[in-house]
């Protein structure tokens, strides 16, 4: 075994510059599912049967499938329907920001649901109506449910977000490729940008328990 | 006043409330006892539309609650409610979980809602807990916050459903202590409750349930020294 990394160091800049463009996209494709997701969710926590049906349908659909495949429905296929090319930043936008909002979606539908029932009671009780009872009691106490894993979502999503390298997008994977294609070495930009994924996922852990110890101070 | 007619009320295939009438005139206070299961709870949550009876209908002041065109939230504004478990508002502090509702409800400012939100944790005996988190405090301090928080609405009625049941004996008498106050500024109150003891010496008269059933109604003393069915026989005799 020769790792030999002094091959790498001009690359080093490109890779690097690979941070901002996975992170710029995953950003907004959490921007998102995030807003989508609370859509749904009020979608699923609603009484009407329409509602419901149109939020479970559109989770069991982008959950039951590959990610990898609603990428490529989205870069290829779609283009080929509509005669229209959408770039490979706003693919991976939709199909990493859609695919999220469902899980997302369940996971502020089961956060809002653990709250006690003897809360809404009590709301209702002293006649707050249904959004102020949203906002200030239900919610407030259904984030600490939430956060937890809607970080582990935000984690789950940045590791996957390698996949647009399929689509040519240029984020940190693809630079990788093309460094390893440069170089005939794929070890060493490879374990590189692993490094790189490896802190960004370290450093939002970091941030998610941070938020977590905050929430809990008034427990 | 309270008007309850042919109350019944359905979960599913089973009856829990059984064509239930009574009357509760203004400044009354009733006690309900039974045997666990009776349909106590279920009755007083109709009382405030927590439940919708199957049939029957409500009034109070003469206004038909079971209607279905009623606005329930405007309803349930002047019925205040004591859970046996409390169900404060765990995120926020006393002084905002009795503050909130005159806020939010009857749009008061919050200098107001403050103001009047710390005079009833004065009465209720816990001016030192306002800025508290409610899991700071005893199940005593948390009953009496959820009196409190139920008072600042200024309902007519007050309605409880087993308030000292979820807490340690040595606590109850401090929240049966609040109650009684509130019985002498002449309140409605309609109380579940097992305290015998309490019920006899502040309600003006008992509703005994048993089955889904109103097996037998009147004045504490009557009721308790001299049960007219072998229902409410049995039940004294295992509870007193
Ligand atoms: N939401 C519900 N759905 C189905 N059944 C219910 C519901 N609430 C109550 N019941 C049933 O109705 C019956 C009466 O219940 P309720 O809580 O009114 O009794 P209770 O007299 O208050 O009893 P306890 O003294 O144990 O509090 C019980 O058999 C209970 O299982
Ligand atoms: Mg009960």
């Amino acid at each position: 075994m020769n790792l030999d990394f002094s091959q790498i160091v001009p690359y080093i800049p490109f890779m690097i510059e690979g941070i901002w463009v996975t992170l710029g996209f995953v950003f907004v494709s959490i921007l998102v599912g995030l807003i989508l997701g609370i859509i749904l969710a009020l979608f699923k926590i609603t009484k009407s049967k329409f509602l419901k049906g149109i939020a479970n349908v559109y989770t069991s659909i982008f959950r039951g499938t590959p990610l990898i495949l609603q990428l490529m429905i989205i870069y290829f296929a779609i283009p080929q329907l509509t005669g229209y090319d959408i770039e490979p930043f706003v693919s991976a936008i939709l199909a990493f920001g859609l695919n999220s909002a469902a899980y997302v979606s369940e996971i502020i539908r089961a956060g809002i649901m653990a709250v006690d029932r003897g809360q809404i009671e009590a709301a209702e009780a002293l006649g707050v109506s249904y959004r102020p009872m949203m906002q200030n009691i239900i919610l407030p106490q259904a984030v600490k449910n939430i956060l937890p894993a809607l970080m582990n979502e935000f984690i789950t999503l940045t590791k996957e977000s390698a996949i647009v390298s399929t689509i040519g997008y240029l984020d940190l994977m693809r630079r990788a490729q093309i460094v390893g294609a440069d170089i005939y070495r794929n070890f060493e930009p490879l374990l590189f940008v692993g490094a790189i994924y490896w802190v960004m996922v370290f450093i939002l852990t970091k941030l998610g328990q941070a938020a977590e110890r905050r929430l809990r101070q008034s427990d | 006043m309270i008007k309850a007619m042919n109350i019944t009320k359905d979960f599913g295939a089973n009856t829990v409330l059984k064509d239930i009438s009574t009357i509760i005139k203004q400044g009354q206070v009733v006690a309900i006892i039974g045997p666990s299961g009776s349909g106590k709870s279920t009755f007083l949550r109709c009382l405030n539309l927590l439940e919708e009876p199957t049939s029957g209908n409500i009034f109070i002041n003469d206004k038909k609650i079971t209607d279905k065109k009623v606005d329930k939230l405007a309803i349930r504004r002047n019925i205040g409610m004591v859970f046996q478990h409390f169900h404060l508002f765990p995120h926020m502090t006393v002084l905002e979980n009795v503050a909130y509702a005159p806020q939010k409800v009857k749009k008061l400012s919050k200098a107001e809602a403050e103001s009047t939100a710390k005079k009833l944790l004065d009465k209720v005996g816990l001016t030192d807990k306002v800025a508290a988190y409610p899991n700071r405090l005893s199940g005593g301090q948390k009953q009496r916050v959820a009196i409190a928080r139920a008072l600042a609405m200024e309902p007519e009625i007050m309605l409880f459903d087993e308030p000292t049941s979820a807490l340690d004996p040595e606590m109850v008498k401090e929240v049966l202590d609040v109650m009684k106050d509130l019985v002498d500024t002449g309140m409605t109150m309609v109380i579940v409750t097992h305290e015998m003891n309490f019920a006899k010496e502040v309600a003006d008269r008992v509703l005994f349930l048993a089955d889904g059933m109103l097996v037998e109604e009147g004045n504490p003393q009557e009721f308790f020294e001299h049960p007219k069915t072998e229902r409410a026989q049995d039940f004294l005799a295992k509870v007193l």
